[in-house]
């Protein structure tokens, strides 16, 4: 095992994709000398040259078409846009075309392309730099939407989704860019489409997404005082999620808390909280709780009120702990 | 072209000086973490807006982008509230919910900074459609650097704005850099400005000289005002530091980036107001005592006053 930095995870993922497959390329803007705004692509440029690493325009809608042609046509583009904000930009390429582009002409295509993009609040950066808008990809069917939040499962991950055939949306937290943790020496990959249970519990299932992962962790040592001990279910890929895993844990507990830094309002909470009331209610003692944001756009200054947090999951479970049906 | 009196050139001067210092404090202030986020600086361009707003009233619109402090402050924004937003404060223009890069005062026709590139654009262009349908006679600026032309979203709106003949001045401050990425990466081309000629619009090169820009920006702004349509207009201009606080530009050659501060638009200028004795040195001591002792005084405002409450989260987000 070796100590990295989430975002140098990251780095290793496309390094050993594009030295394994010359089909796989990087595009996006500062991608290629800079390497990087964040620094996800450093050193690939001198290893892949131009035409692999292509550092394009600030021209993010023709950008995202172009990895759509590209992927239809045999190559495997990895898009990375700067942040999630921008992706707002990329939708007619997105949603449009590359999600419905292999059901539309009949399964005849396949469109490989994965869009890096890191997502989330913590820096301060406003109500344009800090959004978490998984859930608008979640929404549309064709897509697949990761959302690691540790060095172990971003580079896991990010290779499966490089070599997955279906077009991924792959959403980083850019507060975790500078996280340790520990991963193998050896190649591995993390599978698309599993949650991994963080820490295994019995008395709340709390699945969580993203950076939510590590303020559940700390909600479990803060419960922990008052001999509460959670389930921390880390969902990892949200569309499609992992129905199995959840469903077990919640048959185990009892008790169901979800947690994501985007708005509370339609999010990938209530998709899981549905699902669980439609499929699993008989197995469940209290009300399912929901941490996520409030329904307002992020704001410059109030940004710690605004984001949730580890006390907010710690409250949500206690909440399930005291109400029953 | 009307050419500036002495009132005139004082004035612009002063505003330079003014752009300039405030950016420098806010460099100095940033680096002490007083200031949350980041912030995008545009110490070397400070000549475009001030020239460029030397034509507009402040009924006429204005928007801009993340490098956006000089053009609110040439349009006329007051230097305490904007100092208060910037630090996050309550009593700032936009309640501490924008800080630098969406700062916004309706009063003084400033639509807002962008964090978007290419953003304000298309708002510009709308707020020119607005004035025209209401024949109010106001005419729109839009400044943007060179990267963002490389978005749909300029040609799109040049498109639009040529053929309902806007009232409006497209400024494309071109200081060669978009972040870390040299123009040439990016574009085939090396004017801007040529690419007005597929929206059949003027399109002019003014280099990062004060009076020049003054006198290019006076006739485009009075074409808009004529409603004979928009105009494009690229100011070769040099960004001298990083592309946001705390950039090292290790990108950049060192000796681009001293080329670069060689070019000084401020001394320029300076340099031509002694000569022609339309400053004497002491006044211009003064001048920068004064400025200093505004800016202090802003930012003495903005630490003393409160962050926002927690309680204004949610509030007003509907009218
Ligand atoms: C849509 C969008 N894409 C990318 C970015 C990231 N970004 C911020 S500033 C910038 C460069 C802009 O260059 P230019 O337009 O020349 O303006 P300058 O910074 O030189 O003033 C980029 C790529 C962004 N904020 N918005």
């Amino acid at each position: 095992m070796k100590e990295i930095r989430y975002i140098w995870a990251i780095n290793e993922a496309i390094k050993e994709e594009m030295e394994r497959d010359d089909k796989v390329v990087l595009i996006g803007e500062d991608v290629g000398t800079p390497g990087g705004s964040f620094g996800a692509s450093r050193g690939l440029y001198d290893l892949f040259g131009p035409e692999r690493i292509f550092d394009t325009p600030i021209s993010e809608a023709a950008i995202t078409g172009l990895a759509a042609g590209a992927a239809a046509c045999g190559l495997r583009p990895i898009v990375e846009i700067m942040f999630m904000d921008f992706m707002t930009i990329c939708m007619d390429g997105i949603v449009n075309q590359i999600a419905k582009m292999r059901y539309m002409f009949g399964s005849q295509f396949k469109v490989p392309v994965v869009i890096r993009t890191p997502s989330g609040g913590g820096l301060n950066a406003g109500p344009q730099h800090s959004q978490s808008l998984e859930a608008w990809f979640a929404h549309v069917p064709g897509l697949k939407v990761v959302m690691p939040a540790t060095p172990y499962d971003v580079k896991g991950l990010l290779k499966s989704a490089i070599r997955d055939d279906n077009p991924i949306v792959f959403i980083e937290h850019k507060a975790l860019h500078a996280l340790k943790g520990s991963i193998p020496e050896k190649e591995y990959r993390v599978p698309i489409g599993k949650a991994d249970i963080k820490k295994e519990g019995t008395d709340v299932t709390v699945v969580a997404v993203s950076k939510m992962v590590h303020e559940s962790l700390k909600a479990s040592e803060i419960l922990a005082q008052d001999g509460i001990n959670i389930e921390v279910i880390d969902l990892l890929t949200i569309s499609p999620w992992d129905r199995e895993t959840i469903f077990g844990s919640v048959a185990k507990t009892h008790r169901l808390v979800i947690a994501h830094e985007a708005v509370k309002n339609f999010g990938v909470g209530a998709e899981i909280s549905a699902a669980v009331s439609e499929e699993i209610l008989d197995e469940l003692d209290a009300p399912i709780m929901r941490v996520g944001a409030p329904f307002v756009p992020i704001p410059f200054s109030l940004e710690k009120a605004y984001l949730p947090n580890a006390d907010q999951i710690v409250a949500a479970v206690k909440k399930t702990m005291e109400r029953t049906f | 072209m009307r050419k500036p009196g002495k009132k005139k050139l004082i004035q612009i001067y002063k505003k330079m000086v003014t752009i300039r210092k405030v950016e420098e404090k806010l460099m100095e202030v940033f680096s002490t973490g007083e200031i949350p986020g980041f912030i995008h600086v545009c110490i070397g361009q400070e000549a475009t807006p001030v020239a460029v707003c030397s034509w507009l009233k402040d009924s006429d619109y204005m928007s801009t982008t993340h490098r956006g402090h000089g053009h609110a402050l040439a349009k006329g924004i007051d230097l305490n509230l904007f100092m208060a937003e910037l630090f996050g404060k309550s009593a700032g223009y936009c309640r501490g919910r924008s800080g630098s890069m969406h700062i916004a005062d309706p009063k003084t026709g400033i639509l807002g900074a962008n964090g978007i590139v290419g953003g304000g654009i298309p708002i510009a262009t709308g707020a020119a459609f607005a004035s025209q349908y209401k024949k109010s006679g106001q005419v729109t600026v839009c400044f943007f650097g060179e990267g963002a032309t490389n978005e749909g979203t300029f040609h799109e709106s040049l498109n639009i704005a040529s053929i309902r003949k806007l009232p409006i001045v497209y400024v494309c401050e071109n200081n060669g850099w978009a972040e870390f990425t040299p123009q040439k990466t990016h574009m085939p081309i090396k004017k801007v400005a040529d690419r007005a000629r597929a929206y059949d619009m003027p399109g002019a090169v003014v280099p990062n000289d004060i009076l020049k820009i003054y006198e290019k920006a006076g006739e485009a702004v009075e074409r808009a005002r004529k409603g004979q349509g928009p105009t494009l207009l690229e100011i070769k201009s040099t960004r001298w530091h990083g592309h946001f606080v705390g950039d090292a530009q290790k990108y950049r050659l060192e000796k681009e980036v001293a080329a670069a501060k060689k070019k000084d638009c401020i001394a320029d200028f300076e340099k031509k107001l002694l000569k022609d004795k339309t400053l004497r040195k002491a006044e211009i001591k003064k001048i920068a005592d004064m400025v200093n002792q505004r800016i202090e005084g802003a930012v003495d405002f903005a630490r003393k006053s409160p962050l926002p409450d927690q309680s204004e989260l949610m509030d007003d987000l509907y009218v």
